[in-house]
Protein backbone atom coordinates (compact mmCIF):
# COMPACT_ATOMS: atom_id res chain seq x y z
CA UNK A 1 0.00 0.00 0.00
CA UNK A 2 1.46 3.28 -0.99
CA UNK A 3 0.49 6.77 -0.13
CA UNK A 4 0.32 7.75 -3.76
CA UNK A 5 -1.16 4.69 -5.42
CA UNK A 6 -3.67 2.16 -4.19
CA UNK A 7 -2.40 -1.39 -3.89
CA UNK A 8 -3.76 -3.10 -6.98
CA UNK A 9 -3.20 -6.60 -8.34
CA UNK A 10 -0.57 -6.76 -11.10
CA UNK A 11 -1.57 -6.27 -14.71
CA UNK A 12 -1.75 -3.35 -17.08
CA UNK A 13 -5.53 -3.11 -17.22
CA UNK A 14 -7.55 -1.61 -14.38
CA UNK A 15 -11.00 -2.36 -15.75
CA UNK A 16 -14.00 -0.82 -17.45
CA UNK A 17 -15.58 2.54 -16.73
CA UNK A 18 -19.15 3.36 -17.76
CA UNK A 19 -20.96 6.67 -17.51
CA UNK A 20 -24.70 6.92 -16.99
CA UNK A 21 -26.99 9.83 -17.66
CA UNK A 22 -28.75 10.06 -14.32
CA UNK A 23 -28.96 8.47 -10.86
CA UNK A 24 -31.90 6.25 -11.78
CA UNK A 25 -30.04 4.63 -14.67
CA UNK A 26 -26.95 4.11 -12.57
CA UNK A 27 -29.13 2.64 -9.83
CA UNK A 28 -30.69 0.08 -12.14
CA UNK A 29 -27.33 -0.68 -13.75
CA UNK A 30 -25.94 -1.41 -10.28
CA UNK A 31 -28.79 -3.83 -9.62
CA UNK A 32 -28.02 -5.60 -12.92
CA UNK A 33 -24.25 -5.77 -12.29
CA UNK A 34 -24.94 -7.12 -8.80
CA UNK A 35 -27.31 -9.74 -10.20
CA UNK A 36 -24.79 -10.69 -12.89
CA UNK A 37 -22.52 -11.82 -10.05
CA UNK A 38 -19.73 -9.25 -10.21
CA UNK A 39 -17.96 -8.67 -6.90
CA UNK A 40 -15.08 -6.26 -7.60
CA UNK A 41 -16.69 -3.08 -8.80
CA UNK A 42 -17.80 0.32 -7.57
CA UNK A 43 -20.13 3.20 -8.27
CA UNK A 44 -19.04 6.86 -8.26
CA UNK A 45 -21.56 9.67 -7.77
CA UNK A 46 -21.34 13.36 -6.89
CA UNK A 47 -23.78 12.94 -3.98
CA UNK A 48 -25.04 10.03 -1.86
CA UNK A 49 -27.85 8.08 -3.51
CA UNK A 50 -30.17 6.55 -0.96
CA UNK A 51 -30.52 2.82 -1.34
CA UNK A 52 -27.51 2.46 -3.66
CA UNK A 53 -25.79 0.25 -1.09
CA UNK A 54 -28.69 -2.19 -1.43
CA UNK A 55 -28.68 -1.96 -5.21
CA UNK A 56 -24.97 -2.75 -5.17
CA UNK A 57 -25.49 -5.63 -2.75
CA UNK A 58 -23.00 -4.18 -0.29
CA UNK A 59 -22.68 -5.96 3.02
CA UNK A 60 -22.89 -4.05 6.30
CA UNK A 61 -19.62 -2.31 7.08
CA UNK A 62 -17.31 -3.78 9.70
CA UNK A 63 -16.41 -0.29 10.85
CA UNK A 64 -18.85 -0.36 13.84
CA UNK A 65 -16.84 -3.22 15.33
CA UNK A 66 -13.65 -1.18 15.08
CA UNK A 67 -15.44 1.72 16.77
CA UNK A 68 -16.81 -0.53 19.52
CA UNK A 69 -13.44 -2.09 20.30
CA UNK A 70 -11.66 1.26 20.27
CA UNK A 71 -14.37 2.79 22.49
CA UNK A 72 -14.15 -0.06 25.00
CA UNK A 73 -10.35 0.24 24.87
CA UNK A 74 -10.63 3.95 25.62
CA UNK A 75 -12.97 3.25 28.53
CA UNK A 76 -10.61 0.62 29.90
CA UNK A 77 -7.65 2.98 29.59
CA UNK A 78 -9.60 5.73 31.36
CA UNK A 79 -10.73 3.66 34.33
CA UNK A 80 -7.42 1.77 34.47
CA UNK A 81 -5.21 4.85 34.46
CA UNK A 82 -7.22 6.69 37.09
CA UNK A 83 -7.62 3.58 39.23
CA UNK A 84 -3.92 2.79 39.09
CA UNK A 85 -2.84 6.34 39.85
CA UNK A 86 -5.31 6.73 42.72
CA UNK A 87 -4.67 3.40 44.41
CA UNK A 88 -1.09 2.43 43.59
CA UNK A 89 1.07 5.09 42.01
CA UNK A 90 0.07 8.14 44.01
CA UNK A 91 -2.75 7.49 46.46
CA UNK A 92 -4.23 10.68 47.87
CA UNK A 93 -7.14 11.14 50.24
CA UNK A 94 -9.52 13.53 48.49
CA UNK A 95 -12.43 14.88 50.54
CA UNK A 96 -12.41 11.77 52.67
CA UNK A 97 -13.44 9.47 49.85
CA UNK A 98 -12.03 6.00 49.17
CA UNK A 99 -8.97 5.78 46.92
CA UNK A 100 -10.91 3.93 44.27
CA UNK A 101 -13.84 6.36 43.98
CA UNK A 102 -15.25 5.15 40.69
CA UNK A 103 -17.96 7.81 40.25
CA UNK A 104 -15.24 10.43 40.04
CA UNK A 105 -13.56 8.45 37.26
CA UNK A 106 -16.64 8.21 35.06
CA UNK A 107 -16.37 11.55 33.22
CA UNK A 108 -12.81 10.89 32.05
CA UNK A 109 -13.61 7.25 31.28
CA UNK A 110 -16.57 8.43 29.23
CA UNK A 111 -14.51 11.03 27.37
CA UNK A 112 -11.75 8.55 26.59
CA UNK A 113 -14.25 6.04 25.24
CA UNK A 114 -15.65 8.76 22.97
CA UNK A 115 -12.11 9.66 21.90
CA UNK A 116 -11.29 6.01 21.20
CA UNK A 117 -14.52 5.53 19.25
CA UNK A 118 -13.99 8.68 17.21
CA UNK A 119 -10.38 7.84 16.37
CA UNK A 120 -11.48 4.30 15.49
CA UNK A 121 -14.21 5.64 13.20
CA UNK A 122 -11.94 8.08 11.33
CA UNK A 123 -8.79 6.01 11.00
CA UNK A 124 -10.68 2.74 10.60
CA UNK A 125 -12.53 4.33 7.71
CA UNK A 126 -9.24 5.55 6.24
CA UNK A 127 -7.70 2.09 6.50
CA UNK A 128 -10.71 0.29 5.03
CA UNK A 129 -10.82 2.71 2.10
CA UNK A 130 -7.04 2.60 1.61
CA UNK A 131 -6.88 6.32 2.22
CA UNK A 132 -5.08 8.58 1.71
CA UNK A 133 -4.62 7.64 -1.92
CA UNK A 134 -3.50 10.51 -4.06
CA UNK A 135 -3.65 8.67 -7.36
CA UNK A 136 -6.04 6.12 -8.80
CA UNK A 137 -6.09 4.65 -12.32
CA UNK A 138 -9.59 6.04 -12.88
CA UNK A 139 -8.16 9.56 -12.56
CA UNK A 140 -6.48 8.94 -15.93
CA UNK A 141 -9.83 9.48 -17.64
CA UNK A 142 -10.56 13.17 -18.01
CA UNK A 143 -14.33 12.59 -17.96
CA UNK A 144 -14.05 10.97 -14.51
CA UNK A 145 -13.58 14.40 -12.94
CA UNK A 146 -17.31 14.84 -13.39
CA UNK A 147 -17.94 12.15 -10.74
CA UNK A 148 -17.66 15.06 -8.32
CA UNK A 149 -19.92 17.30 -10.39
CA UNK A 150 -22.65 15.78 -12.54
CA UNK A 151 -21.37 12.40 -13.73
CA UNK A 152 -22.66 9.00 -12.59
CA UNK A 153 -20.06 6.28 -13.08
CA UNK A 154 -19.76 2.56 -12.62
CA UNK A 155 -16.37 0.83 -12.74
CA UNK A 156 -15.71 -2.91 -12.90
CA UNK A 157 -12.21 -4.06 -12.05
CA UNK A 158 -10.34 -6.40 -14.39
CA UNK A 159 -9.47 -8.90 -11.64
CA UNK A 160 -13.12 -9.64 -11.01
CA UNK A 161 -13.53 -13.36 -11.88
CA UNK A 162 -16.41 -12.53 -14.22
CA UNK A 163 -14.56 -9.73 -16.02
CA UNK A 164 -14.11 -10.15 -19.75
CA UNK A 165 -13.01 -7.11 -21.80
CA UNK A 166 -15.59 -7.62 -24.55
CA UNK A 167 -18.56 -9.06 -22.72
CA UNK A 168 -18.36 -6.72 -19.71
CA UNK A 169 -18.21 -3.66 -21.95
CA UNK A 170 -21.09 -5.02 -24.00
CA UNK A 171 -23.17 -5.62 -20.87
CA UNK A 172 -22.55 -2.08 -19.64
CA UNK A 173 -23.61 -0.70 -23.04
CA UNK A 174 -26.81 -2.71 -22.90
CA UNK A 175 -27.51 -1.37 -19.43
CA UNK A 176 -27.82 2.06 -21.00
CA UNK A 177 -24.38 3.55 -20.40
CA UNK A 178 -23.73 6.73 -22.36
CA UNK A 179 -20.12 5.81 -22.74
CA UNK A 180 -18.01 2.76 -21.84
CA UNK A 181 -14.24 2.62 -21.98
CA UNK A 182 -11.42 0.39 -20.79
CA UNK A 183 -9.02 1.93 -18.28
CA UNK A 184 -5.35 1.00 -18.06
CA UNK A 185 -3.71 0.90 -14.65
CA UNK B 1 -40.84 12.87 -3.96
CA UNK B 2 -37.08 12.92 -4.06
CA UNK B 3 -35.68 13.07 -7.55
CA UNK B 4 -32.89 10.59 -6.94
CA UNK B 5 -34.36 7.74 -4.97
CA UNK B 6 -35.62 5.23 -7.44
CA UNK B 7 -35.36 2.26 -5.09
CA UNK B 8 -37.99 -0.27 -5.94
CA UNK B 9 -39.48 -1.02 -2.54
CA UNK B 10 -40.06 2.59 -1.60
CA UNK B 11 -41.45 4.04 -4.78
CA UNK B 12 -44.29 6.37 -3.80
CA UNK B 13 -47.55 4.67 -4.51
CA UNK B 14 -50.96 6.08 -5.18
CA UNK B 15 -52.84 5.55 -1.95
CA UNK B 16 -56.49 6.00 -1.19
CA UNK B 17 -56.99 8.44 1.66
CA UNK B 18 -59.47 6.03 3.20
CA UNK B 19 -56.76 3.38 3.52
CA UNK B 20 -54.81 5.77 5.73
CA UNK B 21 -57.43 5.66 8.47
CA UNK B 22 -57.66 3.08 11.19
CA UNK B 23 -59.94 0.43 9.65
CA UNK B 24 -63.38 -0.10 11.15
CA UNK B 25 -63.34 -3.07 13.46
CA UNK B 26 -59.57 -2.89 14.01
CA UNK B 27 -58.46 -3.94 17.49
CA UNK B 28 -57.15 -0.42 18.19
CA UNK B 29 -60.71 0.90 17.79
CA UNK B 30 -61.34 -0.73 21.14
CA UNK B 31 -58.63 1.34 22.92
CA UNK B 32 -61.16 3.85 24.31
CA UNK B 33 -63.40 1.12 25.71
CA UNK B 34 -60.53 -0.98 27.10
CA UNK B 35 -58.92 2.16 28.52
CA UNK B 36 -62.11 3.27 30.22
CA UNK B 37 -62.65 -0.15 31.75
CA UNK B 38 -59.04 -0.21 33.03
CA UNK B 39 -59.43 3.33 34.35
CA UNK B 40 -62.73 2.57 36.08
CA UNK B 41 -61.47 -0.64 37.64
CA UNK B 42 -57.98 0.60 38.52
CA UNK B 43 -58.86 4.05 39.80
CA UNK B 44 -62.14 2.90 41.36
CA UNK B 45 -60.43 0.15 43.29
CA UNK B 46 -57.65 2.55 44.30
CA UNK B 47 -60.10 5.10 45.67
CA UNK B 48 -62.21 2.46 47.39
CA UNK B 49 -59.19 0.74 48.94
CA UNK B 50 -57.23 3.89 49.72
CA UNK B 51 -60.00 5.89 51.31
CA UNK B 52 -61.36 2.94 53.30
CA UNK B 53 -58.83 3.34 56.08
CA UNK B 54 -56.84 6.43 57.08
CA UNK B 55 -53.69 4.31 57.13
CA UNK B 56 -54.00 3.64 53.40
CA UNK B 57 -54.68 7.24 52.38
CA UNK B 58 -51.09 8.31 52.10
CA UNK B 59 -50.26 5.18 50.12
CA UNK B 60 -53.15 5.92 47.77
CA UNK B 61 -51.97 9.40 46.88
CA UNK B 62 -48.36 8.36 46.43
CA UNK B 63 -49.35 5.44 44.21
CA UNK B 64 -51.74 7.69 42.30
CA UNK B 65 -48.98 10.25 41.74
CA UNK B 66 -46.68 7.54 40.33
CA UNK B 67 -49.40 6.42 37.90
CA UNK B 68 -50.35 9.96 36.92
CA UNK B 69 -46.71 10.92 36.29
CA UNK B 70 -46.22 7.82 34.16
CA UNK B 71 -49.26 8.54 31.98
CA UNK B 72 -48.64 12.28 31.76
CA UNK B 73 -44.99 11.87 30.82
CA UNK B 74 -45.84 9.91 27.67
CA UNK B 75 -48.24 12.64 26.59
CA UNK B 76 -45.58 15.27 27.26
CA UNK B 77 -43.09 13.29 25.20
CA UNK B 78 -45.62 13.28 22.35
CA UNK B 79 -46.00 17.05 22.55
CA UNK B 80 -42.22 17.44 22.55
CA UNK B 81 -41.87 15.26 19.45
CA UNK B 82 -44.47 17.27 17.53
CA UNK B 83 -42.88 20.61 18.57
CA UNK B 84 -39.41 19.47 17.51
CA UNK B 85 -40.78 17.93 14.33
CA UNK B 86 -42.30 21.25 13.23
CA UNK B 87 -39.40 23.40 14.43
CA UNK B 88 -36.83 21.41 12.50
CA UNK B 89 -39.04 21.04 9.41
CA UNK B 90 -38.55 17.31 9.69
CA UNK B 91 -39.25 15.30 6.57
CA UNK B 92 -38.65 11.74 7.67
CA UNK B 93 -41.15 11.69 10.50
CA UNK B 94 -44.35 12.87 8.83
CA UNK B 95 -45.76 9.34 8.62
CA UNK B 96 -45.34 8.82 12.37
CA UNK B 97 -46.16 12.37 13.48
CA UNK B 98 -49.76 11.46 14.25
CA UNK B 99 -48.52 9.13 16.99
CA UNK B 100 -47.11 12.20 18.72
CA UNK B 101 -50.25 14.18 17.97
CA UNK B 102 -52.49 11.47 19.40
CA UNK B 103 -50.29 11.17 22.47
CA UNK B 104 -50.34 14.93 23.10
CA UNK B 105 -54.13 14.92 22.67
CA UNK B 106 -54.24 13.04 25.99
CA UNK B 107 -52.79 16.02 27.88
CA UNK B 108 -56.12 17.78 28.66
CA UNK B 109 -57.40 14.48 30.07
CA UNK B 110 -54.25 14.04 32.10
CA UNK B 111 -55.29 17.15 34.03
CA UNK B 112 -58.22 15.09 35.34
CA UNK B 113 -55.75 12.65 36.90
CA UNK B 114 -54.24 15.49 38.91
CA UNK B 115 -57.57 16.84 40.22
CA UNK B 116 -58.05 14.13 42.87
CA UNK B 117 -54.47 14.71 43.99
CA UNK B 118 -55.51 18.14 45.24
CA UNK B 119 -57.16 16.27 48.13
CA UNK B 120 -53.91 14.44 48.72
CA UNK B 121 -51.63 17.46 48.92
CA UNK B 122 -51.52 17.19 52.68
CA UNK B 123 -50.38 13.56 52.53
CA UNK B 124 -47.88 14.18 49.73
CA UNK B 125 -46.18 17.48 50.51
CA UNK B 126 -44.75 18.35 53.93
CA UNK B 127 -44.69 22.04 52.99
CA UNK B 128 -48.48 22.12 52.77
CA UNK B 129 -48.81 21.95 56.59
CA UNK B 130 -48.68 25.40 58.18
CA UNK B 131 -47.43 24.01 61.53
CA UNK B 132 -44.59 22.09 59.91
CA UNK B 133 -43.57 25.15 57.92
CA UNK B 134 -43.59 27.37 61.00
CA UNK B 135 -41.09 25.07 62.75
CA UNK B 136 -38.76 24.75 59.78
CA UNK B 137 -36.67 27.77 58.76
CA UNK B 138 -35.94 26.31 55.31
CA UNK B 139 -39.60 25.75 54.54
CA UNK B 140 -40.40 29.17 55.92
CA UNK B 141 -37.87 30.61 53.53
CA UNK B 142 -39.40 28.75 50.60
CA UNK B 143 -42.98 29.57 51.58
CA UNK B 144 -43.49 32.39 49.06
CA UNK B 145 -43.05 29.76 46.35
CA UNK B 146 -44.12 26.54 48.05
CA UNK B 147 -47.64 27.29 49.28
CA UNK B 148 -50.86 25.60 48.28
CA UNK B 149 -52.47 28.54 46.46
CA UNK B 150 -49.48 29.36 44.28
CA UNK B 151 -48.85 25.64 43.73
CA UNK B 152 -52.35 25.13 42.34
CA UNK B 153 -52.13 28.24 40.19
CA UNK B 154 -48.84 27.02 38.71
CA UNK B 155 -50.27 23.57 38.04
CA UNK B 156 -53.19 25.20 36.27
CA UNK B 157 -50.77 27.25 34.14
CA UNK B 158 -48.74 24.16 33.16
CA UNK B 159 -51.81 22.28 32.03
CA UNK B 160 -53.15 25.36 30.28
CA UNK B 161 -49.91 25.65 28.27
CA UNK B 162 -49.88 21.96 27.36
CA UNK B 163 -53.58 21.89 26.51
CA UNK B 164 -53.31 25.00 24.37
CA UNK B 165 -50.30 23.72 22.41
CA UNK B 166 -51.75 20.25 21.98
CA UNK B 167 -55.23 21.34 20.89
CA UNK B 168 -53.97 24.12 18.60
CA UNK B 169 -51.32 22.02 16.82
CA UNK B 170 -53.73 19.11 16.61
CA UNK B 171 -56.52 21.13 15.05
CA UNK B 172 -54.19 22.86 12.56
CA UNK B 173 -52.92 19.44 11.50
CA UNK B 174 -56.46 18.14 11.01
CA UNK B 175 -57.39 21.30 9.14
CA UNK B 176 -54.58 20.59 6.70
CA UNK B 177 -56.08 17.13 6.07
CA UNK B 178 -59.17 18.94 4.76
CA UNK B 179 -57.71 21.94 2.95
CA UNK B 180 -54.20 20.82 1.98
CA UNK B 181 -53.06 24.38 2.63
CA UNK B 182 -49.24 24.52 2.75
CA UNK B 183 -49.35 27.68 4.81
CA UNK B 184 -50.63 25.62 7.74
CA UNK B 185 -47.24 23.87 7.85
CA UNK B 186 -45.61 27.28 8.27
CA UNK B 187 -48.12 28.29 10.93
CA UNK B 188 -47.44 25.12 12.92
CA UNK B 189 -43.72 25.78 12.64
CA UNK B 190 -44.04 29.38 13.78
CA UNK B 191 -45.93 28.17 16.81
CA UNK B 192 -43.51 25.42 17.70
CA UNK B 193 -40.36 27.42 18.42
CA UNK B 194 -41.93 29.56 21.17
CA UNK B 195 -43.89 26.43 22.08
CA UNK B 196 -40.64 24.62 22.85
CA UNK B 197 -39.55 27.38 25.23
CA UNK B 198 -42.89 27.23 27.04
CA UNK B 199 -42.66 23.45 27.08
CA UNK B 200 -39.16 23.43 28.57
CA UNK B 201 -40.08 25.89 31.32
CA UNK B 202 -43.40 24.29 32.17
CA UNK B 203 -42.04 20.73 32.33
CA UNK B 204 -39.07 21.83 34.44
CA UNK B 205 -41.22 23.66 36.97
CA UNK B 206 -43.86 20.95 36.92
CA UNK B 207 -41.26 18.39 37.95
CA UNK B 208 -39.88 20.76 40.62
CA UNK B 209 -43.37 21.23 42.01
CA UNK B 210 -44.88 17.77 41.80
CA UNK B 211 -41.84 15.55 42.30
CA UNK B 212 -38.89 17.45 43.74
CA UNK B 213 -40.95 19.19 46.43
CA UNK B 214 -42.00 15.81 47.87
CA UNK B 215 -38.73 16.30 49.75
CA UNK B 216 -38.87 20.08 50.17
CA UNK B 217 -35.41 20.42 51.69
CA UNK B 218 -33.76 18.93 48.68
CA UNK B 219 -33.05 20.69 45.43
CA UNK B 220 -31.31 19.82 42.20
CA UNK B 221 -31.30 22.23 39.29
CA UNK B 222 -30.86 19.39 36.79
CA UNK B 223 -33.97 17.62 38.02
CA UNK B 224 -36.26 19.02 35.32
CA UNK B 225 -34.01 17.69 32.58
CA UNK B 226 -33.87 14.31 34.31
CA UNK B 227 -37.67 14.08 34.32
CA UNK B 228 -37.84 15.34 30.74
CA UNK B 229 -35.26 12.83 29.46
CA UNK B 230 -37.08 9.86 31.00
CA UNK B 231 -40.44 11.11 29.72
CA UNK B 232 -39.28 11.51 26.15
CA UNK B 233 -37.63 8.10 26.23
CA UNK B 234 -40.90 6.58 27.46
CA UNK B 235 -42.75 8.33 24.65
CA UNK B 236 -40.37 6.95 22.02
CA UNK B 237 -40.82 3.48 23.51
CA UNK B 238 -44.58 3.93 23.20
CA UNK B 239 -44.13 5.34 19.69
CA UNK B 240 -42.09 2.26 18.71
CA UNK B 241 -44.99 0.00 19.67
CA UNK B 242 -47.59 2.05 17.80
CA UNK B 243 -45.32 2.50 14.76
CA UNK B 244 -44.90 -1.28 14.60
CA UNK B 245 -48.69 -1.64 14.47
CA UNK B 246 -48.89 1.07 11.83
CA UNK B 247 -46.22 -0.74 9.81
CA UNK B 248 -48.39 -3.87 9.82
CA UNK B 249 -51.43 -1.84 8.79
CA UNK B 250 -49.77 0.36 6.17
CA UNK B 251 -46.65 -1.41 4.92
CA UNK B 252 -46.38 1.00 1.99
CA UNK B 253 -46.37 4.03 4.28
CA UNK B 254 -44.39 3.03 7.37
CA UNK B 255 -41.42 0.71 6.94
CA UNK B 256 -38.31 -0.35 8.82
CA UNK B 257 -36.57 2.91 7.89
CA UNK B 258 -39.04 4.82 10.05
CA UNK B 259 -38.86 2.16 12.75
CA UNK B 260 -35.08 2.53 12.71
CA UNK B 261 -35.29 6.27 13.32
CA UNK B 262 -37.83 5.93 16.12
CA UNK B 263 -35.75 3.28 17.89
CA UNK B 264 -32.63 5.41 17.38
CA UNK B 265 -34.39 8.25 19.18
CA UNK B 266 -35.50 5.89 21.93
CA UNK B 267 -31.89 4.77 22.27
CA UNK B 268 -30.64 8.37 22.26
CA UNK B 269 -32.99 9.38 25.05
CA UNK B 270 -32.18 6.36 27.18
CA UNK B 271 -28.53 7.44 26.96
CA UNK B 272 -29.54 11.04 27.65
CA UNK B 273 -31.50 9.90 30.69
CA UNK B 274 -28.45 8.05 31.99
CA UNK B 275 -26.26 11.09 31.32
CA UNK B 276 -28.60 13.31 33.34
CA UNK B 277 -29.09 10.73 36.10
CA UNK B 278 -25.37 10.29 36.54
CA UNK B 279 -24.61 14.01 36.28
CA UNK B 280 -27.11 14.65 39.05
CA UNK B 281 -25.72 11.85 41.18
CA UNK B 282 -22.04 12.54 40.69
CA UNK B 283 -22.11 16.24 41.49
CA UNK B 284 -24.10 15.64 44.66
CA UNK B 285 -21.90 12.71 45.67
CA UNK B 286 -18.70 14.67 45.00
CA UNK B 287 -19.67 17.90 46.75
CA UNK B 288 -21.25 15.96 49.63
CA UNK B 289 -23.26 18.92 50.90
CA UNK B 290 -25.82 17.90 53.52
CA UNK B 291 -28.71 19.83 51.95
CA UNK B 292 -28.21 17.99 48.66
CA UNK B 293 -27.30 14.46 49.72
CA UNK B 294 -30.60 13.63 51.42
CA UNK B 295 -32.23 12.50 48.20
CA UNK B 296 -29.55 9.94 47.41
CA UNK B 297 -28.95 8.96 51.03
CA UNK B 298 -32.60 7.86 51.12
CA UNK B 299 -32.26 5.95 47.87
CA UNK B 300 -29.00 4.24 48.74
CA UNK B 301 -30.21 2.97 52.12
CA UNK B 302 -31.86 -0.37 52.83
CA UNK B 303 -33.66 -2.09 49.99
CA UNK B 304 -33.84 1.19 48.05
CA UNK B 305 -30.15 0.66 47.32
CA UNK B 306 -30.93 -2.46 45.27
CA UNK B 307 -33.71 -0.53 43.49
CA UNK B 308 -31.21 2.20 42.54
CA UNK B 309 -28.71 -0.35 41.23
CA UNK B 310 -31.44 -2.25 39.37
CA UNK B 311 -32.61 1.00 37.80
CA UNK B 312 -29.17 1.98 36.54
CA UNK B 313 -28.70 -1.49 35.05
CA UNK B 314 -32.22 -1.95 33.70
CA UNK B 315 -32.81 1.62 32.56
CA UNK B 316 -29.37 2.06 31.01
CA UNK B 317 -26.68 -0.65 30.87
CA UNK B 318 -28.74 -3.61 29.64
CA UNK B 319 -30.93 -1.77 27.07
CA UNK B 320 -27.87 0.24 25.93
CA UNK B 321 -25.94 -2.84 24.84
CA UNK B 322 -29.10 -4.57 23.61
CA UNK B 323 -30.11 -1.68 21.36
CA UNK B 324 -26.58 -0.90 20.13
CA UNK B 325 -26.57 -3.04 16.94
CA UNK B 326 -28.33 -1.69 13.90
CA UNK B 327 -30.09 -5.01 13.22
CA UNK B 328 -31.82 -4.86 16.62
CA UNK B 329 -33.09 -1.34 15.99
CA UNK B 330 -34.57 -2.45 12.66
CA UNK B 331 -36.09 -5.70 13.93
CA UNK B 332 -39.80 -5.45 14.80
CA UNK B 333 -39.66 -8.16 17.45
CA UNK B 334 -36.47 -7.00 19.18
CA UNK B 335 -37.49 -3.34 19.16
CA UNK B 336 -40.91 -4.24 20.60
CA UNK B 337 -39.24 -6.14 23.44
CA UNK B 338 -36.92 -3.19 24.12
CA UNK B 339 -39.81 -0.72 24.04
CA UNK B 340 -41.93 -2.73 26.49
CA UNK B 341 -38.93 -3.17 28.75
CA UNK B 342 -38.20 0.55 28.75
CA UNK B 343 -41.83 1.44 29.52
CA UNK B 344 -41.65 -0.83 32.57
CA UNK B 345 -38.35 0.80 33.54
CA UNK B 346 -39.89 4.24 33.20
CA UNK B 347 -42.71 3.22 35.56
CA UNK B 348 -40.08 1.96 38.03
CA UNK B 349 -38.20 5.25 37.62
CA UNK B 350 -41.35 7.21 38.56
CA UNK B 351 -41.84 4.87 41.54
CA UNK B 352 -38.21 5.41 42.55
CA UNK B 353 -38.69 9.18 42.42
CA UNK B 354 -41.86 9.31 44.50
CA UNK B 355 -41.99 6.38 46.92
CA UNK B 356 -38.89 6.80 49.08
CA UNK B 357 -40.64 9.84 50.57
CA UNK B 358 -43.38 7.56 51.89
CA UNK B 359 -41.52 4.33 52.64
CA UNK B 360 -38.29 5.60 54.13
CA UNK B 361 -35.62 2.95 54.37
CA UNK B 362 -37.21 0.04 52.58
CA UNK B 363 -39.36 -0.71 49.58
CA UNK B 364 -42.91 -1.60 50.55
CA UNK B 365 -45.02 -2.69 47.65
CA UNK B 366 -48.76 -2.21 47.80
CA UNK B 367 -51.54 -3.44 45.57
CA UNK B 368 -52.50 0.23 45.21
CA UNK B 369 -49.28 0.79 43.23
CA UNK B 370 -50.50 -1.60 40.55
CA UNK B 371 -54.15 -0.50 40.62
CA UNK B 372 -53.33 3.21 40.32
CA UNK B 373 -50.78 2.63 37.56
CA UNK B 374 -53.21 0.50 35.56
CA UNK B 375 -55.98 3.04 36.09
CA UNK B 376 -53.89 6.03 34.99
CA UNK B 377 -52.53 4.12 32.00
CA UNK B 378 -56.15 3.29 31.17
CA UNK B 379 -57.08 6.99 31.07
CA UNK B 380 -54.13 7.59 28.77
CA UNK B 381 -55.09 4.68 26.53
CA UNK B 382 -58.72 5.81 26.30
CA UNK B 383 -57.77 9.39 25.38
CA UNK B 384 -55.11 8.19 22.94
CA UNK B 385 -57.55 5.75 21.32
CA UNK B 386 -60.25 8.41 20.99
CA UNK B 387 -57.84 10.70 19.18
CA UNK B 388 -56.54 7.81 17.05
CA UNK B 389 -60.00 7.01 15.77
CA UNK B 390 -61.10 10.49 14.81
CA UNK B 391 -58.29 11.34 12.38
CA UNK B 392 -56.25 9.55 9.72
CA UNK B 393 -53.15 7.69 10.91
CA UNK B 394 -50.92 10.02 8.88
CA UNK B 395 -51.29 13.74 8.01
CA UNK B 396 -53.00 13.17 4.67
CA UNK B 397 -52.01 16.35 2.87
CA UNK B 398 -48.80 17.37 4.56
CA UNK B 399 -46.47 18.64 1.82
CA UNK B 400 -43.68 16.42 3.12
CA UNK B 401 -45.70 13.19 3.24
CA UNK B 402 -44.21 11.79 -0.01
CA UNK B 403 -40.71 12.67 1.18
CA UNK B 404 -41.38 10.84 4.42
CA UNK B 405 -42.72 7.77 2.64
CA UNK B 406 -39.59 7.40 0.51
CA UNK B 407 -37.21 8.21 3.35
CA UNK B 408 -34.18 5.95 3.79
CA UNK B 409 -31.42 5.79 6.36
CA UNK B 410 -27.98 5.85 4.90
Amino acid sequence: MGLLRPSLPPGDRFGALAEFADPAELYHACEAVRDAGYTKWDAHTPFPIHGLDRAMGLKTSKLPWVVLIMALGGALAGIGLQGWVSTTAYPLVISGKPFFSWPAFVPITFELSILGGALGAVFGMFAMNQLPTLYHPLFGKASFERASDDGFFLSIESWDPKFDPDRTVEMLRQLGAKEVELVSS
Amino acid sequence: MTDHAPSSHSRPAVLLASSLWLPQGHAWRRFPLVGLVLAAVGLGASLAGGLASPAMRSQLWHSWLVGALFALSIGLGGLFFVLVHHSTQSGWGVVVRRIGENAMATLPWMALLFVPLIFGLGDLFPWSHADAVAKDPLLLHKQPYLNVTFFLIRTLVYFAIWTFLALRLGSLSRLQDKTGDHDLTRRMRRMSAPGLILFALSVTFFSFDWVMSLDPHWYSTIFGVYFFAGSVMAFFAFMTLIALGQKELQPRVVNEEHLHDVTKLMFAFLVFWAYMAFSQFMLIWYANLPEETGFFAQRLAGSWRSASIALSLGHFVVPFFFLLPRTIKRSPKASAIAALWLLVMHAIDMYWLVMPSLHVGSITLSWLDVAALVGCAGVFLAAFGASLGRQALVPLRDPRLPESMTFENQ
